[in-house]
């Protein structure tokens, strides 16, 4: 879960990380405790608000108001603006960048730090950021710190107060379960200090069960995506108008590739995962029949789960609550012979490959 | 031969009374498995299938001689019983469970590789060598002697390719699943390797996803170390920037981890692309 900047800095402040004085703002009233001039934050949890106009800065109240009125309610690529943070401006000597993720390969924390903070880390060139990994068993050492901190180049009084931001926010990356704790910029400010004027913080969904302090702000899911949540199901809506319904989110992802071979388009990925329970089988169509596709592609493959169960599933959805598209199934593995009878006689159109369902599927969505 | 696994293997099974545990612990024993205990707090005494239930892993071990353990806990409690196992002298730890988080995975792969252990996983289907052994969740029925070596980070696309393969009457030497989680013990290299040492493996058949960049440094590694024939397949070619396609490793993070790059990595290490899961077995045919 993206963490939206305000909740980031309040977590940079448990952690004892200097934050700029700052608040949400709705009305007027709401700037009393601030001094101007002072810039003002969309909250969205995606990147690039900057540039969409989501950040302005306003020197007086007046002003300010003008500018909270531009920026709440601002569409940023899809995110309707809901909360703005209203912050004093700082004295900015220095920008730098530091992060810490997940390195998948080397299954490490990564740290990562440049000396050259404030623009979008993909933009700045790899001999300019230093990397240093962390075993996770004996967590961050000051011999770590030592090498990744002399590397950016900054006398050593500032290199001390650099390695207490980056050991306090890898206890932070490590006790919240973060995927991704990422700081840009971290200033130096005219008085030598630092301090963190930006916050992205990803915390590991899987993880968030022992983080009850979190609460949920914004959902990046639709409706429907939700519901499934809510009922086990892996459902993701997609930009095309084939719902697939397969075992397995490798098949699904394979499924939806097979499609876009012969011109179709995915527009529901629904992973049935290992079971073949009658009512998951229901939910799931239910769930499918709201996205409202132009073909139901489903596609099975029965190892542990037997196709004949989920057939019947399939078959009793249909002819209680009947279904207005067509639905295109291929089934193979166990039991795949008894299964192909229950679909047919459930009145739904049974492929023999992979590649005949995906092209009939793919033919019948573009209107053929 | 086989990789990781053969008939050696003595199997305790970790959340072994549960619907699952039973379920496969009976799976297991068909397919000729040598499953020897069972691990559930509070229940030492019972039996499942006529394998002794033990209150802890080390229990289980003195008991029996396990040297395997396959993990079937939930996964809030999955890092526990990753490090009794580990604690307890198990060599070879599967771990079939899936949502366990990234912090816990990260902790006991290294842990793993500490106590000089495999680690297969988490969220995996298991490995399964015909003939020999099967230690997981795959089905017993698509299996069939042979010698092509099997890696994937998938199930049931694992299972369909592999059953391809059967039908073309094309068996398998190990069909090893690594899992589809970001952070995961064994990986396609580790996996390579073992396939180009073990004599009885002719072929190698890769089964990648979007997310990460497992395999274009398993390409890297392929043009390097590998001279047995690599066949690949990579799902996901239409998948979104920035969506977990059901799996927790598969997502396209800032323009890295996407099917292109996949395919370009393994052109350039010349292993051969199928475009239809199913079309591995034509390939693999035709060169075999």
């Amino acid at each position: 879960m993206k963490l939206f900047e305000y909740r980031g800095k309040e977590l940079f402040n448990k952690y004892g990380i200097a934050v700029p004085t700052g608040n949400l703002v709705s009305d007027k009233n709401d700037f009393a405790n601030l001094k101007f001039p002072i810039v003002l934050k969309a909250q969205v949890p995606i990147g690039g608000r900057g540039k969409a106009g989501g950040i302005k800065k306003a020197k007086d109240l007046k002003e300010a108001k003008e500018k909270l009125n531009q920026i709440m309610g601002m569409d940023i690529r899809g995110f309707k603006v809901g909360k703005v943070l209203a912050e004093e401006t700082a004295d900015i000597k220095k920008e730098l960048y530091l992060s810490i993720s997940l390195d998948r390969t080397k299954r490490m924390p990564l740290i990562m730090a440049s000396a050259e903070g404030g623009m979008d880390i993909e933009s700045v060139p790899d001999d300019k950021i230093f990397k240093e990994w962390v075993n996770p068993l004996i967590g961050i050492q000051p011999f770590n710190i030592r090498n990744i901190v002399s590397k950016l180049g900054f006398g050593k009084e500032k290199s001390k107060e650099i390695s207490k931001v980056l050991t306090k926010i890898y206890k932070l990356f490590r006790e919240y379960d973060c995927e991704l704790v990422e700081i840009n910029p971290l200033i130096i400010t005219g008085d030598g200090g630092v301090m963190a004027i930006d916050s992205k913080i990803i915390i590991n969904d899987d993880a968030m069960f022992r983080h009850q302090d979190i609460i949920p702000e914004h959902v990046e899911l639709t409706a429907l995506e939700k519901d499934a949540k809510e009922k086990g199901i892996t459902f993701i809506q997609l930009d095309g108008n084939i719902g697939v319904i397969a075992n397995g989110a490798g098949l699904t992802m394979a499924t939806l590739d097979a499609l876009t071979h012969f011109k179709g388009k995915g527009g529901v990925f629904l992973d049935l995962g290992g079971t073949d329970d009658p009512e998951k089988v229901k939910q799931a169509f239910e769930l499918m029949k709201k996205a409202k596709p132009k073909v139901i592609f489903l596609n099975l493959f029965g190892g542990i789960t037997k196709c004949d169960t989920v057939a019947t599933g399939v078959k009793a959805v249909i002819s209680k609550e009947g279904i207005d598209c067509p639905v295109i199934t291929r089934i193979k593995g166990m039991n795949e012979d008894e299964a192909k009878e229950i679909l047919k006689d459930a009145g739904l159109i049974t492929a023999t490959t992979l590649q005949d369902a995906a092209q009939r599927s793919s033919d019948l969505a573009g209107g053929k | 031969m086989s990789i990781f696994v053969d008939e050696k293997n003595k199997v305790l099974v970790q959340g072994a009374t549960g619907h699952q545990g039973v379920f496969h612990i009976g799976e297991m024993l068909n397919f000729g498995t040598k499953v020897v205990a069972g691990v559930t707090p509070g229940k030492a005494g019972q039996e499942v299938h006529g394998v002794p239930i033990f209150n802890s892993v080390q229990d289980g071990v003195d008991e029996t001689g396990a040297n395997t353990s396959l993990i079937l806990v939930p996964a809030r409690f999955a890092k526990d019983a990753v490090f009794e196992a580990l604690d307890a002298g198990i060599k070879t730890v599967v771990t079939i469970t899936e949502n366990i988080p990234f912090h816990d995975a990260m902790e006991f792969v290294h842990y793993a590789k500490y106590k000089d252990a495999v680690l297969i996983g988490p969220n995996c289907p298991g490995i399964a060598s015909p003939g020999k052994t099967k230690i997981g969740i795959l089905p017993g029925s698509i299996f069939l002697e042979g010698n092509v070596g099997v890696a994937s980070r998938s199930g049931t696309l694992t299972y369909e390719i592999v059953n391809s393969l059967k039908e073309k009457g094309i068996g398998q030497s190990t069909c090893v699943g690594l899992g589809g989680d970001p952070i995961i013990g064994t990986t396609f290299i580790d996996a390579l390797d073992a396939f180009e040492k073990d004599k009885e493996t002719k072929a190698i058949v890769l089964v990648g996803e979007i997310g990460g960049t497992a395999e274009e440094d398993a390409a890297e590694h392929i043009m390097e170390h590998i001279s047995k024939p690599v066949f690949a397949f990579i799902a996901g070619r239409t998948a979104p920037t920035g969506k977990r396609m059901g799996h927790a490793g598969a997502i396209i993070a800032r323009g890295k981890g996407t099917a292109a790059s996949k395919i370009k990595a393994f052109e350039k290490a010349d292993v051969k692309l199928a475009k239809f899961p199913t079309d591995i077995a034509d390939l693999v045919e035709k060169h075999l």
